[in-house]
């Protein structure tokens, strides 16, 4: 059952399916990567960002990529909001790696049950005119469902990526995690430097969760299903690199890909985590670790 | 507290233990208090890793179910009663403590932590893939007919249950005030410093890990006799591994008492809850009150106690 | 707030109380007949878990209506399990011990029967359950009495019409593939279809199952696609449900008959989202609204379903399990009246040897406590629109194949138009 058609859209779908893993761990790989804030709680603000799209998708026929966009700057405030909080009680007391951790666990708890109580656990999903179109290319199917997705992930990533690289802020973000001191020489203040990157993290999270619905059907608990895979493509990319973050999506796109189409789906996850496992192992510093 | 006032202690709860399965029949206390203590026992182990050291687990599902698939596999096998198996339970979870006491040479910090992740999630697609413990669909277990002199096979089973949670409070508090104790706390507040001042990090942290894994497989051993029916979805259940994490750190992580009032506190709550209102008000207040304590009293009820006690006393 | 206007609002409210307990005075003299139980109202069966409660409490205050049971009122007493296991065996402890029902029934679907099981038998109590797939196999417990209609052979009849009626078909289909969700239900039945493809002799050309956090569902349909087999059967659960029937039209699946045990297509919203994909898909059902399936009662009550279920957050029509809910109440209320006692025992056997005429028709059980012989239903969707979710309310959209004595069309063969 090997054959060069089932391998190119193998590794098509698996690719498509690593974008969009990449628009789930990106805010990790700032939050994570950059500030070393271990926010759990990252999926369950994404499925959060799902169920917005979902409802002004249904109340008012919204594109749901739309609605992420929209929702992002709200998403932001929220997470500047959470980064107070988080300092005020965790980082300034240095206290931050054990109860900072719990502290988001607790989070994810909170958003999930409250999302269960208003609106109960059945699966929602939303509509859009390219939701089960395909493109045919020679023998290779790009379905729109994942393709769209792919497209706005990357378009995310290296919107992130420019942003990271070449503005001031970006930059100032990218020092924090290193070099604290150096920063506040340069007049730049680092508690405030956090909470713009804390919350531009939690801002990726609406339109990932857009995404997320676009794929496939949601309910409150389903964020728990993405922790796992996004700590692991964050760690494997080398900790705050988001070209790295990026390679390391596509790479477990395609390993889940591969495995369910040539070995058997049901040892996908095992494979993939192994991977991690594995790299963990061998490089702890990931990929394209800063070592 | 004094020796001999702890010792008493204990016995004077197992002995209390034993005379309520006397005095009271109805089994649906002893389910709930089953519960309780199984959460106690899952959160003084977690806490010996992650009170003592600061490692992180977040795959305390994964022991507590290899514990339970102990009990499936062995007992399919060969019908092995009920303490042998709880052995069993105890020694697989310890190797796979140990194993993960050898991963902590190369990951630290966070990293360990998802480690623990990962573990749990490869471990449960084994389970999953393993058709011989019941696979993805799940396996009945009949409760066994005999249950020595007690009226009921729930109430053995929480006398067990409180017999295996006395031993675990008598261990944590023993690695706590031993020298093994100060050892693993040099670890938290500074592994490299700790190293250099010639404490041996690796065997003490390898000793954490094991005794952590060998306790929570413990809890797990009999849990297939107590639901009659498992599957990877109910023993792998990640509020298993939060209530772990958030009764420690509610009670207070720093001290061997912590888990213990942590557990007693938080567990009670959720067992009149679930039947009073709902089980996913249940996860909701565990998720608040692990926010609240951690950002109000970090060093949880007996930081807040010790406070207390300070003031009185200056 | 004026004096007098304040007066009246007293008043009122006197009334008002007093009408609210004149009502149950009827009954007061009479201690309530409890009946006890778990139900999935939290986690993942609660879509399904609520809607069925929804449909105990009108089965409540219908008998209540009438009178209750024995001259006694009826009363519900339930507690959620939230889908996991491991809460049944202390939810029924407590029913039994410290609410002291008189009656129990089982919560929704398998996992949650199976746990209650051990603590029934040992009470030898009767234990009518909602939609287990052979939650009695293992146990083998006289007293349990299944509603699903799934029959005799839970496991095999699952899946033997969607064969039956392939093997009917020109060119006779030769090669099948088999593809199911890593959980209960959906290995159940892939079990099923496994034996009853061995028995006719087709070819089984790809045999697998995928987690249920699976994602992206491309790659298995493509791999299914590279065995290019006659017909596939499915075994899965709501959000796989939505993700294989998608990626099928996705990757533009060629097969002549695609479907079987696909958990979800009978829910009105993932069918209002499908839409068109659904056409030609033949799955499994237990009731749906064809002339066919109009048993006495049965539309009285999916009334009456469709005003309760407003707002709450379930189906909207109430088709698939609703019925069954209701029915298994009247299955157990029929038989406390007839031998008119609350004796296990006697109502055991009484169930056994009776027929009993409920909303979803003549209900018989067999030796082993299920349906005497299977009414699972294979439904082809047919002409379904885009974006509509009324079209479903009434007949035309599912057209039921099998059983013979039930059908109400013809197949379309092969799926693909």
């Amino acid at each position: 059952m090997f054959s060069a058609d089932l391998l190119a859209n193998a590794v098509v779908a698996g690719i498509l399916l690593g974008g969009f893993y990449a628009a789930v761990a990106i805010g990790l790989a700032i939050v994570f990567g950059q500030l070393d804030i271990v926010n759990i709680a990252h999926p369950a603000f994404i499925i959060v960002g799902a169920y917005i799209a979902y409802i002004l998708n249904s109340r008012f026929g919204f594109d749901p990529v739309l609605v992420g966009l929209l929702a992002a700057p709200a998403f932001f405030f929220v997470g500047a909001l959470i980064y107070r909080v988080y300092f005020l009680a965790f980082e300034r007391t240095g206290q931050e790696s054990l109860s900072g951790l719990a502290f988001f666990f607790g989070v994810m708890f909170i958003i999930e049950v409250v999302l269960i109580l208003i609106y109960g656990v059945d699966y929602r999903l939303v509509q859009a005119g390219y939701i089960g179109q395909t493109w045919r290319i020679g023998f290779v199917d790009f379905p729109l469902r994942m393709l769209v997705p792919f497209a706005v992930s990357a378009a995310l990533t290296a919107a992130i990526y420019a942003y990271m690289s070449h503005t001031f802020m970006g930059r100032a973000i990218q020092a924090v995690a290193q070099d604290r001191l150096a920063l506040q020489l340069m007049g730049a203040d680092p508690v405030r430097i956090k909470q713009w990157a804390f919350g531009l993290g939690i801002a990726t999270a609406a339109i990932a969760g857009s995404l997320l619905i676009i794929i496939g059907p949601v309910e409150p608990s389903v964020g728990r299903l993405y922790i796992g895979r996004a700590f692991a493509i964050v760690v494997l990319g080398g900790m705050g690199s988001i070209k790295g973050m990026f390679i390391a999506a596509l790479i477990l796109g395609i390993v889940e890909s591969m495995v369910a189409t040539f070995a058997g789906p049901s040892w996908s996850p095992a494979v993939a985590f192994g991977v991690l496992a594995l790299t963990l192992a061998l490089r702890p510093a990931g990929l394209f670790g800063r070592q | 507290m004094k020796s001999a006032a702890f010792w008493g202690a204990l016995a004077a709860i197992f002995a209390a233990g034993l005379a309520l399965t006397g005095a009271v029949a109805n089994e649906y206390y002893y389910n709930a208090l089953y519960l309780i203590l199984q959460a106690a026992l899952m959160a003084i182990a977690w806490n010996i890793l992650g009170g003592f050291t600061g490692y992180v687990n977040f795959g305390s599902a994964g022991f507590f179910a290899i514990g339970a698939y102990t009990t499936v596999a062995l007992n399919k096998a060969l019908g092995l009663p009920l303490p042998l198996l709880i052995l069993a339970g105890g020694a697989v979870g310890g190797l796979v403590g140990l194993g993960l006491g050898y991963l902590t040479l190369r990951l630290k910090g966070v990293y360990f932590a998802i480690a623990t992740l990962a573990m749990a999630i490869v471990i449960e697609t084994l389970v999953i893939n393993w058709s011989y413990v019941g696979g993805a669909k799940g396996t009945y277990i009949l409760t066994p007919e005999k249950h020595l002199w007690f009226d009921s096979y729930i109430q053995m089973l929480f006398v067990v249950m409180l017999l295996l949670t006395l031993a675990a409070v008598a261990i944590s508090r023993m690695l706590s005030s031993s020298r093994i104790g100060r050892g693993l706390a040099a670890i938290r507040d500074d592994e490299v410093a700790a190293e250099c001042a010639g404490v041996p990090t690796l065997r003490l942290k390898l000793v954490s890990t094991t005794v952590m894994g060998a306790m929570m497989g413990v809890a797990g051993a009999p849990f297939p006799f107590f639901v009659t029916f498992v599957d990877p979805s109910s023993a792998f259940n990640l509020f298993i591994a939060v209530n772990a994490i958030a009764m420690p750190m509610i009670g207070g992580t720093a001290h061997w008492l912590g888990p213990v009032i942590g557990a007693l506190l938080v567990g009670t709550t959720q067992e009149i809850v679930k039947v009073t209102v709902s089980s996913e008000m249940n996860v909701l207040i565990v998720g608040v009150m692990l926010v609240v304590f951690i950002t109000l009293a970090p060093q949880g009820i007996v930081g807040l106690a010790r406070k207390h006690l300070r003031r009185r006393k200056p | 707030m004026t004096h007098s206007r304040r007066k009246w609002l007293l008043i009122s409210v006197a009334l008002a109380a007093a009408a609210a307990l004149a009502a149950p005075l009827a009954h007061a003299q009479q201690k309530p007949i409890k009946i006890g139980f778990s139900m999935a109202l939290t986690g993942g069966l609660a879509g399904g878990g609520k809607g069925a409660l929804i449909s105990m409490e009108i089965w409540r205050d219908d008998v209540n209506k009438k009178g209750g049971l024995l001259g006694r009122p009826v009363a519900l007493v339930y507690y959620d399990d939230a889908t996991q296991p491991a809460n049944v065996p202390g939810i029924y402890t407590k029913l039994l011990e410290v609410d002291k029902v008189d009656l129990v029934v089982s919560g929704y679907g398998t996992n949650l029967i199976a746990p209650a099981m051990p603590i029934i038998m040992r009470k030898k109590l009767v234990f009518p359950a909602l939609f287990g797939l052979g939650a009695n196999e293992e146990f083998k417990y006289d007293r349990y009495f299944q509603i699903m209609p799934a029959g005799p052979a839970p496991k095999l009849d699952w899946s033997k019409g969607f064969f039956e009626l392939a093997m009917e078909q020109n060119p006779k289909p030769k090669s099948v593939a088999i593809v199911a969700a890593d959980a209960e239900f959906a290995l159940n039945a892939a079990e099923g279809a496994r034996a009853n493809a061995k028995k006719l002799k087709l070819d089984i050309v790809y045999d697998k199952t995928y987690p249920p956090a699976t994602t992206d569902f491309t790659p298995i349909v493509r791999a299914i696609q590279a065995t290019s087999p006659d017909i596939v059967y499915v075994g899965s659960y709501p959000p796989d449900s939505v993700g294989m029937v998608k990626a099928a039209s996705e990757v533009g699946l060629k097969t002549k008959m695609f479907g079987g045990g696909m958990v979800g297509l009978q829910f009105a919203a993932i069918q209002k989202n499908l839409g068109p994909l659904l056409n030609g898909i033949v799955n499994y059902d237990f009731w749906v609204p064809e002339p066919t399936l109009n048993f006495p009662g049965v539309n009285e009550f999916l009334a009456k379903y469709r005003v309760a279920a407003k707002d709450k957050g379930v189906d909207p029509f109430g088709h698939y399990l609703p019925p069954y809910s209701y029915a298994y109440l009247e299955v157990l209320g029929q038989a406390v009246e007839a031998t008119k006692s609350l004796d296990h025992s006697k109502l055991a056997a009484y169930m056994h040897k009776t027929t009993f005429d409920t909303v979803v028709g003549k209900v018989k059980f067999g030796k082993n406590g299920e349906w005497a012989r299977t009414r699972t239903l294979q439904v082809q969707f047919r002409d379904v629109q885009p974006d509509n979710l009324e079209q479903f309310a009434g007949p035309g959209k599912r057209i039921v194949l099998y059983p013979k004595e039930w059908k109400s069309g013809n197949i379309v063969f092969p799926y693909k138009q």
